[in-house]
């Protein structure tokens, strides 16, 4: 799965799409791993935009959840934006919408972010 | 072959406070506001068909125990939690002074899923036959450990039934009395069982006290096989599953959605919510079965449905 990102003053936008399942969720939590490292060090949040993303198992979500453990400790910040209403449906039943702040538009991610 | 569950909540037995039920019926008094009822079957018919489970029912609270129904004399049983106390009373009452031969299948012997065996009234009739089936080696002591003083007042080897322990090997197929049972390992503290029963062309699944752990593509798998093609899968789903894999982690159980995810990949055709948290209240297993059912919904691609329910003490399904 790409993992196109971008760049803000106070956050770091990454966008996965697709479907994030048992096939490709170890190496999206690599790389989400990444992100938040650098992003911590640079003291910048990450504002997941998952307007793209049409699916998330429950391997994907633990990839998710493996980020926000990752983020705590390393004093980061991840922030959620833009899910597709399935996959919001897929976060409230799961209760990962209680794990993660969660924002309609990337743009109020970003504003939350400054 | 019918499915009886005699006892469904994890961890410890529940029961309905007294707030609970003034709760239930001041809803269900509200809920009928303005309604006339000719005869309490009237009013009964209204709460069944109009009235939401959690108001009319509960999903209770007795710890696993799980009978299943073959027609043969003999009764196979998942589990002796504290469901055993009424399955005993069933079992005596269908024996009419019969003596019973009882198979029991052992998950695995943490404290609820024994505890409702100094209760079944069987061991204490002479000319009962109780085999204890399961894979690990401290089945008998532990069914002895709970009995010893001070704990309960009747010593194990005074039990008047004859009692004996049968050791099955995880992965290996046996067949007892026309019951075919496979056990596989499951990943709980101090090891747990599951099981796949088979009894005339149709497969029951007992998965309870199981973790997922989701970064194993292998131990998924092992599991898709378990269920494969199953016409009833009993399955842990005591937590959510963002509490399952953060907080709840490596406490030895799964979730509801990994229930469906499981069920979906096996084409297995029933899903039984099972091992219900014990802090859960009726409405909150109501509105987890609901949200299942959706998530079901929302997965489901191209796939035949899968039927899902939550288990309560009382449930019967025909298979």
């Amino acid at each position: 799965m790409p993992l196109p990102s971008r760049e803000f003053a106070a956050a770091r936008v990454l966008a996965p799409s697709g479907r994030l399942d048992h096939d490709n969720c170890e190496a999206f939590r690599g790389e989400l791993a990444s992100h938040v490292a650098a992003c911590a060090r640079a003291g910048k949040a990450i504002v997941l935009d998952l307007s793209g993303l049409e699916y998330v198992s429950s391997a994907g979500l633990r990839c998710f959840m493996l980020a926000a453990r990752q983020a705590k400790a390393q004093r980061g910040r991840i922030l959620i934006a833009a899910m597709q209403p399935v996959v919001r449906e897929i976060f409230q039943i799961s209760r990962f919408d209680l794990v993660f702040e969660v924002f309609h538009t990337v743009d109020e991610a970003l504003a939350s972010s400054a | 072959m019918r499915v009886r569950f005699w006892g469904t909540r994890g961890s410890i037995p529940v029961a309905l406070t007294s707030a609970d039920i003034r709760d239930k019926l001041a809803r269900a008094l509200f809920a009928a506001s303005g309604r006339r009822f000719a005869s309490i079957g009237e009013a009964h018919a209204f709460a069944l068909g109009e009235l939401p489970f959690a108001l009319t029912h509960t999903f209770g609270g007795h710890s696993p125990c799980v009978e299943l129904a073959t027609g043969h004399d003999e009764y196979f049983v998942c589990d002796m939690g504290s469901g055993a106390r009424p399955l005993g009373a069933h079992v005596l009452a269908r024996q009419g002074g019969r003596a019973a031969t009882v198979n029991v299948f052992m998950s695995h012997v943490h404290w609820d899923h024994i505890m409702g065996f100094p209760f079944f009234g069987p061991a204490y009739v002479p000319g009962t036959r109780i085999v204890i089936h399961g894979c690990h080696g401290a089945l008998e002591h532990a069914l002895r450990l709970q009995q010893q003083p001070p704990c309960f007042p009747v010593r194990f080897e005074e039990l008047a039934a004859r009692i004996e322990f049968a050791r099955l090997e995880p992965g290996a197929t046996r067949e007892v009395s026309g019951l075919r049972v496979t056990p596989v390992l499951q990943n709980h503290a101090g090891d747990s069982y599951g099981y796949r029963f088979e009894w005339g062309g149709k497969v029951v699944v007992y998965s309870t006290d199981s973790e997922h752990k989701l970064e194993d593509r292998g131990e998924t798998d092992r599991f898709v096989g378990l269920f494969r093609d199953a016409d009833l899968v009993v399955f842990d789903a005591m937590y959510s599953l963002a509490e399952a894999v953060s907080v709840k982690a490596d406490w030895g159980h799964s979730s509801n959605i990994v229930g469906v995810e499981l069920c979906q990949r096996a084409r297995a055709r029933h899903l039984v919510l099972f091992h219900h948290e014990p802090a859960n209240s009726d409405a909150q297993i109501e509105r987890i079965l609901d949200e299942t059912r959706r998530f079901e919904e929302l997965t489901r691609g191209a796939a035949p449905a899968l039927r899902i329910t939550a288990a309560y003490d009382g449930l019967e399904v025909e298979l």
